[in-house]
């Protein structure tokens, strides 16, 4: 080969590359949107009208628990928490947050089981158990309207990273990272289905799939599943640093909690 | 090698084409596969998972994928570079999305129910390079 045919090959190739979709691009800002867009007319509908957003029945569950007395302590979150409308607002769309007695970030399942535990003295409830699907429900439900707002520093970062490593890592026997269909093919559909951009921003939401409320790790281990890579338990580390980068990498989103997916 | 064979073979790595490499021309099994259960295996979801992503004429699927290119273009293809590209198409292009559906080894994190085994098996592969080859 010539020098100057070689270049040209080169050249060829490399363009190849660029015309291939981008593998490490994350979605620009201004095309960031919510799995809520490409839901059809009903199921959006569904969504919008409390009354028949079948998520309304878990945020009057968890109003109810708020209120109700616990534990050893014999003190309900209220008691020292007043009105959730005021001391959660804005709460949940700044969590997974920095956890200082465990040094590393937690969600907010987490987050309200540490209270269970540590304030009420009462046993966790378990993940994905009516109870704490409830809490979390109604707890987030104070920052339905409001932007997602993650703010990472020195104490976070390596977990925020951990997270992003994660999300661009091929796995499983189909060997796919996430961000190859949520970033580079978020606009195609997988057997009918549309891919989305996977952001965080309805948690915990109404599946109709699952015909029941479901927490973000349930959605991320269902993917996983589905890649048939190896789960993490709930509450697993690897998945909280997960659900850290897709907050992140949703900021300035407005929450939706709780909302309906199909 | 030429500048025109340069620019041919840039070419078809462009568009696609033969090139060395780009075509596995003997059968796994040393036999020809079965059509009729290469197609069953295509249309299964759990079992190909073709129509996740590709479309093709399978006019009783409903739902069928829309990030790849429909089946049929296989026509285009050799026999042997149909096997290529259902045995590790990332050999051809390093970004693919298609699984590997012979390869075990180099995989990250793999559910303990699939370790160590290939998406398909060899004679499964065969049934469905052959079912292809018919969409010509
Ligand atoms: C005995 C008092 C007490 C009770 C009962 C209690 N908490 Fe807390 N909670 C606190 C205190 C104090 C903090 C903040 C300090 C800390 O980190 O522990 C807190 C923090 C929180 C936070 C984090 C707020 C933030 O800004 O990050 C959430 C969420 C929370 N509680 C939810 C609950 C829920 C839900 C319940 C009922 C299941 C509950 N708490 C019961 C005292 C209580
Ligand atoms: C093969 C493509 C593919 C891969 C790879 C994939 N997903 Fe998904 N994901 C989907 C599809 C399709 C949906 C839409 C859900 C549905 O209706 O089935 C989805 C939904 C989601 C959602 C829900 C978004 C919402 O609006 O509630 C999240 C979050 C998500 N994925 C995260 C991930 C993460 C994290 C990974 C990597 C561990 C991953 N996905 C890997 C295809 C994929
Ligand atoms: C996760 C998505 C995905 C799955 C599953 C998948 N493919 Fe593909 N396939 C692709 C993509 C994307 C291409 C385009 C070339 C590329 O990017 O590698 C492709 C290319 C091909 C080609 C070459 C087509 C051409 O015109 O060059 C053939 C043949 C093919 N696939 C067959 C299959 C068969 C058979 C199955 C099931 C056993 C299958 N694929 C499963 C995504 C997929």
């Amino acid at each position: 080969m010539t020098a100057r045919a070689a270049r040209l090959f080169l050249a060829l190739s490399a363009a190849r590359l660029f015309v291939e979709p981008a593998a490490a691009g994350e979605v620009p800002l201004s095309e960031r949107r919510s799995g809520y867009e490409f839901m059809s007319r009903e199921t959006r509908a569904m969504q919008d009208d409390d009354t028949g957003n079948p998520g309304t029945l878990w945020v009057l569950d968890g109003e109810a628990l708020w209120k109700r007395k616990a534990g050893a302590s014999d003190r309900a979150c209220s008691d020292c928490h007043g009105d959730a409308r005021e001391s959660m607002k804005a709460v949940a769309a700044r969590y997974p947050a920095f956890d200082p007695a465990l040094r590393r970030p937690v969600n907010l399942e987490q987050r309200i089981n540490a209270c269970r535990v540590g304030r009420q003295k009462a046993p966790a409830l378990a993940y994905e158990s009516r109870d704490l699907l409830a809490l979390t429900a109604y707890v987030t439900r104070q920052s339905r309207g409001l932007p997602i707002n993650i703010t990472i520093d020195a104490r976070t970062r390596p977990f925020l990273e951990a997270g992003r490593e994660a999300f661009f890592r091929r796995q499983g026997q189909l060997n796919l990272a996430c961000a190859q269909c949520h970033d580079d093919h978020w606009s195609g559909k997988l057997a009918g289905s549309p891919i989305t951009q996977a952001h965080p921003t309805g948690y915990p939401l109404y599946r109709l799939e699952w015909q029941g409320l479901g927490s973000l790790e349930r959605r991320l281990r269902g993917c996983l599943t589905g890649l048939r890579a190896e789960s993490y338990p709930y509450g697993a580390p690897e998945l909280v640093d997960l659900e850290l980068y897709l907050m992140w990498r949703a900021n300035g989103m407005r929450m939706e909690t709780p909302a309906v997916r199909p | 090698m030429n500048w025109r064979e340069a620019c041919a073979i840039a070419f078809s790595i462009l568009v696609g084409n033969a090139f060395a490499g780009d075509s596995i021309p003997a059968s796994l099994t040393g036999a020809k596969g079965d059509p009729a259960r290469g197609r069953a295996i295509v249309a299964n979801r759990q079992v190909g998972l073709c129509l996740l992503c590709h479309s093709g004429p399978f006019p009783e699927e409903r739902f069928q994928g829309g990030l790849a290119p429909d089946l049929r273009s296989a026509a285009r293809l050799s026999e042997g570079q149909i096997r290529q590209r259902i045995v590790d198409s990332t050999k051809l292009n390093p970004q693919s999305i298609m699984p590997a559906y012979y390869r075990s080894e180099g995989l990250e994190r793999v559910a303990p129910a699939y370790r160590g085994k290939t998406i398909l098996s060899a004679e499964q592969i065969e049934d469905v390079v052959a079912y292809l080859t018919t969409l010509k």
